[in-house]
C-alpha cells in the first residue's frame, strides 16, 4: 500500500527502538521466573485435563500438591507419575482427580522422564502442526471469499448451545470471525473451569469443551459458506497461558491477549502477567493464532484526542513483547478504538488519522480496529450513524479486524437482529467504498496528516519517558490509561516463582525451539 | 385529566414504529403472521414495512401501527433525586457554608460486574463529556475503587475512611444481577446495622431513582447522569439529615 501521510521513518524507528529498549528490561525479569498457571499450561500440552467431582481442575490438583515445587517446573512430576503408573494421560488424570496425589510418587530414572517428555511433545507437536495445516488449507481453500476488512461479530448469550445458533446465523449473514464472550468474572479466577457453559453470568467460560462445541459448529458454517470462519476467545487473566494452551489444542484462530490488559483493568499483579503474557504469546505464535491486543480498553478511561499517543505507544510495546515470544507480525493484531466524542469539529478526521498511521506504521500486522463504545447511547439511530462512519474509516484505511459497533451497545448484549443489522452496514460500506483508498491523497499541512505527525512525536516523547523511569515505574505512575498499579499489589503474585537450578519444562523447550528463540538466546 | 397517546405526524394519531425478529423462515407466512403479531399487541392498521432473513430459521421486520391505548398525563406519578442540578462550584460553596469540612464519598463497581464506565464518569477527575468529576471537587474526597469489587468490600473501606456517602455503579444486569447485588448491599448495611451512617446512591444505565429507592437506596441516576448530579443529591440530603435532627 502506498503511504499517505508522509510520517517520518525515522521517528517510526526511533519509536521501535525505545519499545525494544523498555521491554528488553521487563525480559530480563520474565527470562528468570514461572508461574502457576505456566506450570498449569505445560501440564495441559503434555496430556493434564478433567477435574474432581467439586470441579477442580486436574493442572490445579497437582498445582496445589506441588506448590513449592513450581520454581523446579512441574512437568518432571506429571511425567514421573507416568513412567512410575504406566499408564496413559488420560488414565492418570483421572486418577488425580480420584485423589490420587503424584507429589507422593518417588522421583525415578531421569533419563525414563525425559523418554516420556519426548514422546508427549511428538504427539503435541502433531497436533498443533495438524491443526495449522488445516487452517492453512482451509483458507487457501476459500481464498477468493475473503473479505477485507474481516468482519467480527461477538455472541454472548451465556450459553454455548444458543452461542451456536447465533454465531451460525452471524456467519451466514457475513461475519468472518466469531467471539464467544468470556463470562465477566473468569478473568481473576485461578483456574480455568471444565466442560460446558449453559447459564453463564454475562458470557460462557472459556473452557476446552466450549471451545470444542463452537470450533465444531463453525468448521461446519465454513463449508457452506465457503468461507473460514475463525473462532476467538479471551486468553487474559490469572490463566492466559493455559487458555493459549486450550486454544491451540482446539484450534482457535485468535486470542485476545495483551501485555498490559490484565495489570491495567484487572488489577493483576504485573510481575504475573508479565510472565504469563510472554508464555501464552510462544504458545499462540506456535500454533499461528492471531492475537487482539487491547489498547482500545484506554480510550475507554483516557479521552481518546488526548491521549491517542498512549495507544501508539502501548502499540510499539505490545509489538516488542510479542516479537520477544517469537511471534511474526503476521499474527499481531494490534488493536485501536474510534472512540473520539461525537460532537468534537473533525472528530472524523482525527479517528481517520489515528486509524490511518497505525495502518501505515505496522504494514504486515492484521490490526484490530474496535467500534464506537464509550458515546454509544439508548439513541440507537444516532449510534447506528456513528458505526456507520466507523465502518467507512475501517474500510478505507485497510484495517485488518473489524469488530462491529452494535446499535443497542448501550443498553443489552445484541439482539439475533442488532448484529445482522451491523453486519449489513458493514458490507455496505465496505462494497460501496471499496477502491476508495487509493483514490485519495491527504493535503501536505492539512489536518489529517499534522495529526498523525504530532501523534507520533508524543509517542516518542512518551516512549523515551518509559525507557527512563522503566516500564515498571511509568505503570505506578498512571502513565497508561491513567490507571496507577504497585509493582507488589495486585492479584497473583503470590503463583509467581523464582526458577530455580534445575528448572525443567520440555514444553517451554519445544516451544523455543520451534520459535527459533533458543539460538538468539545462545547468539 | 391530559389524555396522550404517541405522536406520528398528527396529534394523537397514536402512531408507532417496531422492529423485531420471529424464530420463522423468511416468506409471505412470516410476514402475516408478523402483521398478526403487531396486531395482538394492540396496534392497528398493522404495517409490515420490511422483512428479512436471518437466517434459514430466522425472520427480521420492522414494522409500523396505530394504537388506541393511551395515558392521562396528569395522573402519571413521578419524582426526581434532584429537581435542578447545582454546579461544582455552587456544590462546592454549599459544602462549605453548611458543613465546614470535605465531604467524603466512595464509590465502586461491585459484584462481579467489570465495567468502569459509569463510576469513572462520575468520580475520576476528568469525568464526562465536560462534566468534571468528583475528584476535581475541592470540597470533596472522592475515592473510586474501581470494578469487581465485592460489596463487603466497598462497605469496610467506607467504614474506613468514614465516608458520608457511597456510590454504588451496576451496569450487567444480565438475569437481573443489578438487583440482586444492590439488595444484597443493603443487606449487609442493615445486618451491620450502618445503614444510616451513609448517604447510598446506586447508578447505572439501567437504574432509575424508582428502582434504587424500592431497594433500599437513598437514590439511583439513570443514562445521562453526570457528578455534578449526584454530587447535588448528597449534599442536600445530608443537609436535610442535620436540619432533621435539629
Amino acid at each position: 500500500m502506498a503511504k499517505k501521510l508522509n510520517l517520518s521513518e525515522r521517528k517510526i524507528e526511533k519509536a521501535r527502538k525505545l519499545a525494544e529498549s523498555v521491554t528488553s528490561e521487563i525480559q530480563k525479569y520474565i527470562d528468570l521466573h514461572t508461574t502457576v498457571t505456566v506450570e498449569r499450561a505445560s501440564l495441559r500440552l503434555l496430556g493434564a485435563d478433567g477435574a474432581d467431582k467439586n470441579g477442580v481442575p486436574v493442572p490445579n490438583l497437582i498445582a496445589d500438591s506441588l506448590k513449592d515445587k513450581c520454581g523446579l517446573g512441574l512437568s518432571r512430576y506429571y511425567l514421573n507419575a507416568l513412567v512410575k503408573s504406566a499408564v496413559s494421560p488420560q488414565e492418570l488424570n483421572k486418577k488425580i482427580a480420584e485423589g490420587l496425589d503424584i507429589s507422593k510418587i518417588d522421583m525415578g530414572d531421569p533419563k525414563a522422564i525425559e523418554k516420556k517428555a519426548s514422546e508427549l511433545i511428538s504427539a503435541l507437536d502433531k497436533r498443533i502442526n495438524s491443526n495449522v495445516e488445516h487452517r492453512n488449507r482451509k483458507l487457501a481453500q476459500y481464498k477468493e471469499n475473503e473479505k477485507k476488512p474481516w468482519i467480527y461479530v461477538i455472541v454472548a448469550t451465556g450459553n454455548i448451545y444458543e452461542d451456536v445458533k447465533q454465531a451460525k446465523a452471524a456467519a451466514l449473514q457475513g461475519a468472518d470471525i466469531i467471539a464467544v464472550i468470556r463470562t465477566t468474572a473468569q478473568s481473576l479466577l485461578d483456574y480455568v473451569p471444565y466442560g460446558a457453559t449453559t447459564e453463564g453470568f454475562g458470557g460462557t467460560y472459556a473452557t476446552q469443551e466450549n471451545f470444542r462445541i463452537m470450533r465444531k459448529a463453525l468448521d461446519e458454517v465454513s463449508e457452506t459458506e465457503k468461507r473460514y470462519i475463525r473462532l476467538v476467545n479471551y486468553c487474559s487473566g490469572l490463566c492466559m497461558p493455559e487458555i493459549a494452551a486450550m486454544g491451540a489444542l482446539e484450534r482457535l484462530d485468535m486470542m485476545l491477549n495483551d501485555s498490559m490488559y490484565g495489570i491495567l483493568f484487572r488489577d493483576i499483579n504485573m510481575y504475573r502477567t508479565f510472565t504469563d503474557q510472554f508464555f501464552s504469546r510462544m504458545i499462540n505464535a506456535s500454533a499461528e493464532i492471531i492475537i487482539n491486543t487491547g489498547e482500545d480498553n484506554y480510550l475507554t478511561t483516557s479521552d481518546a484526542v488526548e491521549k491517542a499517543h498512549t495507544v501508539l505507544a502501548s502499540q510499539f510495546l505490545n509489538e516488542s513483547f510479542a516479537k520477544r515470544a517469537g511471534m511474526k507480525e503476521e499474527l499481531m493484531g494490534l488493536g485501536h478504538a474510534f472512540e473520539m466524542n461525537p460532537d468534537i469539529k473533525n472528530g472524523f478526521l482525527l479517528e481517520f488519522a489515528q486509524a490511518l498511521m497505525a495502518r501505515e506504521i505496522f504494514e504486515k500486522h492484521p490490526l484490530k480496529y474496535m467500534p464506537p463504545t464509550k458515546f454509544m447511547t439508548g439513541d440507537i439511530f444516532k449510534g447506528y450513524a456513528m458505526n456507520t462512519l466507523f465502518n467507512f474509516v475501517s474500510k478505507a484505511t485497510g484495517q485488518s479486524i473489524e469488530l462491529l459497533g452494535m446499535l443497542t451497545e448501550a443498553i443489552h448484549t445484541p439482539y439475533l437482529q442488532d448484529r445482522a443489522l451491523a453486519i449489513k452496514n458493514a458490507m455496505y460500506v465496505h462494497n460501496n467504498m471499496a477502491d476508495f483508498l487509493n483514490e485519495i491523497e491527504f493535503k501536505k499541512d492539512g489536518i489529517i496528516r499534522k495529526r498523525a505527525a504530532q501523534v507520533l512525536d508524543e509517542t516518542v516523547d512518551m516512549l523515551a519517558a518509559v525507557k527512563k523511569t522503566g516500564l515498571f515505574k511509568a505503570i505506578e505512575s498512571g502513565m497508561f490509561a491513567d490507571v496507577k498499579r504497585a509493582p507488589d499489589a495486585g492479584k497473583g503474585l503470590d503463583g509467581v516463582f523464582e526458577k530455580e537450578d534445575g528448572y525443567y519444562n520440555p514444553v517451554e523447550t519445544y516451544l523455543k525451539k520451534r520459535l527459533g528463540l533458543t539460538e538468539k538466546a545462545e547468539a | 385529566m391530559k389524555i396522550i397517546k404517541a405522536y406520528g405526524d398528527t396529534l394523537n394519531d397514536g402512531a408507532i414504529q417496531l422492529s423485531f425478529t420471529l424464530p420463522v423462515p423468511f416468506g409471505g407466512k412470516a410476514k402475516e403472521a408478523a402483521r398478526i403479531f403487531v396486531e395482538k399487541m394492540g396496534f392497528h392498521k398493522a404495517d409490515i414495512v420490511h422483512a428479512e432473513p436471518l437466517s434459514g430459521e430466522f425472520t427480521f421486520f420492522v414494522a409500523y401501527g396505530k394504537t388506541d391505548n393511551a395515558v392521562d398525563y396528569d395522573e402519571v406519578e413521578y419524582t426526581e433525586a434532584v429537581d435542578k442540578s447545582m454546579s461544582m462550584d455552587e456544590v462546592n460553596a454549599f459544602i462549605k457554608q453548611n458543613f465546614k469540612r470535605k465531604i467524603v464519598i466512595v464509590g465502586a463497581c461491585t459484584g462481579f460486574d467489570a465495567h468502569t464506565v459509569g463510576i469513572d464518569a462520575i468520580m475520576n477527575m476528568k469525568g464526562y463529556n465536560h462534566h468534571f468529576g468528583l475528584e476535581r471537587y475541592p470540597m470533596i474526597e472522592a475515592m473510586n475503587m474501581g470494578s469487581q469489587v465485592p460489596n463487603e468490600k466497598l462497605i469496610e473501606q467506607a467504614v474506613k475512611i468514614n465516608a458520608d456517602a457511597i456510590l454504588v455503579s451496576q451496569v450487567v444486569t444480565q438475569k437481573d444481577a443489578h438487583i440482586k447485588n444492590l439488595t444484597n448491599f443493603v443487606e449487609l448495611l442493615e445486618a451491620e446495622k450502618i445503614r444510616d451512617r451513609f448517604i447510598i446512591v446506586a447508578g447505572g444505565p439501567r437504574i432509575s431513582n424508582k428502582l434504587a429507592v424500592e431497594i433500599g437506596f437513598d437514590a439511583g441516576f439513570g443514562a445521562g447522569t453526570y457528578a455534578e448530579d449526584v454530587a447535588t443529591f448528597i449534599v442536600k440530603r445530608m443537609y436535610e439529615k442535620i436540619t432533621e435532627k435539629r
